[in-house]
């Protein structure tokens, strides 16, 4: 009955946190190629974020955060695509990166509705929120599971890129109060 | 003869102490989202290079307000400083970059 009821109790637990990069479980790391897909796709969700923001955002500091975010993901991404070319690695799909980009075009169109102020704070709670779940997912998952060494240290410097990123958006939605 | 030499190049060693020394050059790089040196002393006069070697831009603002630096990707600048103080200061894109600037009279 115990056990049962422990097992029911997890289910649910597992059932309601956030299904951002959980599709994978431990039993089944991702692959290299499979990282290289979630992580660039990683990327061009913020990118296309970012895109949004210039054409809708009002304040002046959200739209600078955005234009940032756009500068940075690109040049992560250009990394990402040289870094694959040079290990003649296909970056492959997968559940995960399908799952990142479904609740991001949800989100998109989510934040699409809103405009001015409510734009800009939804934007940016959005940015901290997922800058905090993508480095969550660096680090407990993408990173651990890298096998290639140059793959693994291009995980690291987006890590510390995106760090960056969260902090300064909490700065960013900090001032909108 | 060479006694006179000796005592001049003795005069001009200490010369080249006494004299004011020449306000230096400090290299400070910014790589891989690292500031390094992370602590650097320097003097009023010094002029401080900010490499930044990455591919991304990067700034050097102290919290302070007494520099604003911006590095694009793989620049550099130069900055001379003017004020005494212990400056702290970030990369405004990436503001888990930090690190301290020691400026003396």
């Amino acid at each position: 009955m115990f056990t049962r009821r422990s097992a029911a109790i997890a289910a649910a637990i597992l059932l309601s946190s956030p299904a951002l990069l959980q599709s994978a479980g431990a039993a089944d790391k991702p692959t290299d190629p499979q990282i290289a897909h979630i992580a660039y796709t990683a990327g061009v969700i913020d990118i296309n974020a970012a895109k949004q923001a210039q054409k809708k955002a009002k304040s002046k500091d959200v739209k600078a955060f955005a234009e940032d975010m756009l500068r940075d993901h690109e040049a992560v991404n250009k990394q990402a695509l040289a870094l694959v070319k040079k290990l003649n690695v296909t970056p492959e799909d997968n559940d995960t990166s399908k799952t990142l980009s479904k609740q991001a075009s949800d989100k998109l169109a989510e934040l699409d509705k809103l405009d001015g102020a409510a734009f800009d704070k939804a934007y940016v709670a959005n940015e901290v929120a997922y800058h905090k779940a993508v480095n969550g997912a660096l680090e407990t998952q993408l990173i651990p599971s890298a096998n290639n060494a140059e793959l693994k240290s291009l995980l690291q410097t987006g890590l510390k890129i995106f760090q960056g990123h969260q902090q300064h958006a909490e700065h960013v939605a900090a001032e909108l109060k | 003869m060479p006694e006179r030499l000796a005592s001049i190049a003795i005069a001009l060693v200490l010369a080249a102490m006494v004299a004011p020394a020449h306000a230096a050059t400090i290299e400070i790089t910014m790589d891989n989202l690292v500031i390094a040196p992370a602590e650097v002393s320097a003097k009023i006069g010094d002029t401080i290079t900010w490499v930044n070697k990455d591919v991304f831009a990067h700034t050097a603002t102290a919290k302070n307000g007494d520099f604003d630096v911006t590095l694009p990707p793989k620049k550099s600048a130069t900055s001379v400083l003017k004020k005494t103080g212990v400056i702290d200061y970030y990369c405004r894109y990436h503001p888990n970059m930090k690190a301290t600037l020691k400026v003396e009279p």
